[in-house]
């Protein structure tokens, strides 16, 4: 047949399709990382420039670890789908703003290493790497706990890692019993102590916005989760004014930035439209649960973590019937 | 009443290129290369042999059971009859046919009255239309009078697919702009055979002057239907076509007919207009060669056997190609070799550029879960994916992977760029070659 070609290509043969959209994992992280602009640009304004700093220490670690790890295991090196950028960022925002730098280090280490790489990199991890990084990090109760005012007047100085004026966080009334002396605006501004990233509700639900226009998630599961919350903390409040609890569970704490960015994430969240409805709930009873009776102030991130683990379950749940099934098989697929 | 299938994308559809472009003829080349498989089913016995004269239309291979003939589509000589490379990738036994140019027509070519049109049975016509070697033209091939045949008395529900959803092509929207009354004559000749008063062609809303074209020659007594759909692919797919138009579901593993319904290409129905009425075979068909590096897209009418070296020389490339398609760019076949002639189901030959490279090493899912909003089907490529890695042919039909219609939405959609397509058609074919084995256990 060769007699018969008149001119010779470098043909690529493929299997069909042959154009794709223009979305990619990478383009979808960088989408997630611009959604975390403003929360980030939040975080120096209240607790001035150590949470940046915090912020790159951490993305740079996380980068490192995943590179060196490919490296070391001569498997092919994926950082540059900006995966491991996320989980840095992630991991500096649900840290205080005073976190060591040795210490987020570790963290970085254990949530890339340990959580991520060791289960076979990105897609395979069961949990989600930077709310474990967070909970290996309570191995140090006392530095994960110690919390600044917001303001930069009470910032902590970028070097050295020095004592600092601490003060209770708004979630720490709360888990007492009582409305935090804060009021509703700041909650909603991000006017008050907490980790990096997760007090301001405002920026974080401009990045809420950001994402569901680039239809980077659904707002299935933020939706559920909130809308738990708040139907939990409705019907059982603390203190004498039920709708101002309700607004301070849903602000205070990182549970805007636990269900817009973490249980978000793709590879430890259901596929499936009611597996992410029933995961959503999941994690807005077990949050309130915590928060109500647990030994810790916060319940954002265990929550979160104990659903990680039950994906494998809910995936069985709400699978679509396809398309020509006979109508007995009914919604079993 | 309109339906909306599940599903699908909106890929950019790139169809302004050729749209406007009038249908030309292409110069007949010297040498045509008549595949004796252009059709599902089995392969015609070449009925000619080295050195034979041939006329134009004249039947050139044929064979019993589930066939249709192939014609000659000039008048010249028998070069050779040879296995030649094929669209599919493989070699097919092919005729080779040096053009004499003199255009000399087979005898039995001539042009029907209309009371002879009129008189034919729909015996006669299925007949007429096996004889002029029709087969589904917009891709799958499936032989017309069998499809015809097996829906009398079961058919309720005639669509005509204008649809063409795939990105480039062109072609049925210029056929049903510049050829309405040979499409609506077809129509008829296929409402006479299946005995129905009423028939639906189906466009998408992206074609609206295709839709005016035929609409002028539609009266309210003929019962054909025009309707435009959302452009959405894959619209022009057969089963989700049904739905949009029917709201029916074809069952899993069942055919059309099961809910009543037909449906065929707009370019075949040009084809059977032109074998009742012209007594033209099936010789020529047109197809748009377009493409993101092409210079000047164009619609051509192209003689079967016409080979793609000399299409892309008609339109020409501002580079060096990445992938030249036999199709359009989500369902079509990569070619290697261009020699390979263009038969009866190619309606477009789609010629991509390296911008078009997209398939990264070390593919991982990273469970966004967009395959499953895409899917037409309803499928869940995501666990089918899991499946093929688990390679447990039990757990491959667990998730449906043999209701996968290879549509390419998922894999379009796909951010980690997992070549899913690839994955369910090798899946797909272990599971049929399982059963196979598990037959010839039996026995």
């Amino acid at each position: 047949m060769a007699h018969q070609m008149k001119y010779f290509y470098e043909l690529t043969i493929s299997s069909s399709p042959h154009i794709h959209s223009k979305a990619t994992t990478r383009t979808i992280m960088r989408d997630v990382l611009i959604a975390l602009l403003p929360a980030l640009a939040g975080a120096v304004y209240f607790f001035g420039p150590r949470a940046l700093v915090v912020t790159l220490i951490s993305v740079a670690a996380c980068v490192l670890f995943e590179w060196g790890w490919s490296r070391l295991l001569k498997r092919p090196d994926k950082t540059y789908d900006l995966s491991a950028v996320v989980t840095g960022v992630l991991l500096a925002f649900v840290c205080p703003p005073t976190i060591p730098y040795w210490m987020i280090v570790i963290g970085d280490f254990f949530a890339i290493i340990v959580v991520k790489m060791l289960f076979g990199g990105i897609g395979h991890n069961v949990v989600n790497p930077a709310l474990a990084g967070r909970a290996f990090l309570f191995s140090w109760p006392v530095a994960m706990s110690t919390w600044v005012k917001a303001g930069w007047e009470n910032a902590a100085p970028v070097f050295p890692d020095v004592d600092v004026v601490t003060a209770a966080t708004p979630l720490a009334a709360m888990h007492q019993g009582q409305l935090p002396e804060e009021g509703l605006l700041d909650l909603f501004l991000g006017n008050v102590g907490g980790c990096i990233g997760e007090t301001s509700a405002l920026l974080l639900l401009v990045g809420f916005a950001y994402l569901l226009i680039r239809k980077v998630i659904s707002p299935r599961i933020p939706l559920a989760y909130l809308g738990t919350v708040a139907v939990l903390a409705f019907l059982f409040p603390m203190g004498n004014d039920r709708l101002l609890w309700t607004g301070c569970q849903l602000l205070g704490g990182g549970l805007i930035l636990g269900a817009v960015f973490m249980a978000t994430d793709y590879v430890t969240s259901p596929v499936t439209k009611l597996g992410q409805v029933v995961y959503g709930v999941g994690c807005g009873v077990l949050t309130v649960l915590i928060r109500y009776f647990g030994g810790y102030n916060e319940g954002v991130s265990y929550a979160i973590l104990v659903m990680n683990c039950c994906v494998v379950l809910l995936d069985r749940i709400g699978r679509p019937t396809k398309f020509g099934a006979p109508k007995k098989e009914g919604k079993k697929v | 009443m309109a339906f909306s299938f599940f599903g699908g994308i909106h890929p950019a559809d790139h169809k302004q290129l050729s749209c406007d472009v009038p249908i030309r003829r292409f110069p007949e080349p010297d040498v045509l290369v008549v595949p004796l498989s252009q059709h599902i089913g089995a392969p015609c016995k070449p009925l000619v042999k080295k050195g034979d004269q041939v006329a134009k239309g004249q039947k050139i291979g044929d064979n019993t059971g589930l066939c249709v003939p192939v014609h000659s589509p000039v008048s010249g000589k028998v070069k050779a009859v040879e296995m030649r490379a094929h669209t599919s990738g493989t070699t097919m036994m092919s005729v080779v046919i040096e053009n004499d140019r003199q255009d000399t027509p087979d005898p039995q070519i001539r042009k029907r009255s209309p009371e002879e049109v009129a008189a034919l049975t729909p015996e006669d016509l299925i007949g007429l239309i096996r004889e002029a070697g029709i087969v589904g033209m917009g891709g799958a091939t499936f032989p017309t009078h069998v499809k015809l045949s097996s829906g009398l008395g079961k058919v309720d529900t005639i669509i005509i697919n204008a649809g063409e959803c795939e990105p480039y092509i062109t072609a049925d929207d210029r056929l049903c702009r510049e050829f309405p009354e040979a499409v609506i004559a077809g129509v008829k000749i296929v409402m006479k055979i299946l005995g129905l008063s009423t028939a639906c062609i189906a466009l998408e809303d992206n074609k609206p002057q295709a839709a005016r074209a035929l609409r002028a020659f539609l009266a309210p007594e003929d019962g054909i239907t025009v309707r435009t759909l959302p452009s959405r692919y894959p619209q022009g797919a057969e089963k989700q076509l049904i739905y949009a138009v029917t709201g029916r579901q074809v069952p899993s593993g069942g055919l059309p007919a099961a809910v009543g319904c037909a449906v065929f290409n707009a370019a075949t129905c040009k084809a059977i207009h032109d074998a009742v009425w012209e007594g033209v075979p099936l010789i020529e068909r047109i197809v748009t060669v377009s493409g993101n590096i092409v210079m000047a897209p164009k619609n051509l009418i192209v003689p079967i056997g016409t080979s793609f070296n000399d299409l892309l020389e008609a339109v020409g490339h501002s580079e060096n190609p990445y992938k030249v398609i036999s199709g359009g760019p989500m369902m079509g076949v990569t070619q290697y070799d261009l020699s390979v002639p263009t038969t009866k189901g190619t309606n477009a030959v789609t010629i991509l550029g390296h911008k078009h490279q997209y398939l990264v090493e070390h593919p991982q899912c990273i469970r966004c879960g967009r395959c499953i909003d895409a899917c037409p089907m309803k499928l869940m490529p995501v666990l089918m994916y899991k499946s093929l890695q688990s390679g447990d042919v039990e757990n491959m039909k667990s998730v449906h992977m043999m209701d996968c219609i290879e549509c390419g939405c998922c894999a379009y959609t796909c951010p980690a760029c997992l070549p899913l397509v690839l994955g369910f058609r090798s899946g797909k074919q272990r599971i049929r070659d399982h059963a196979a084995a598990a037959a010839s256990k039996k026995l």
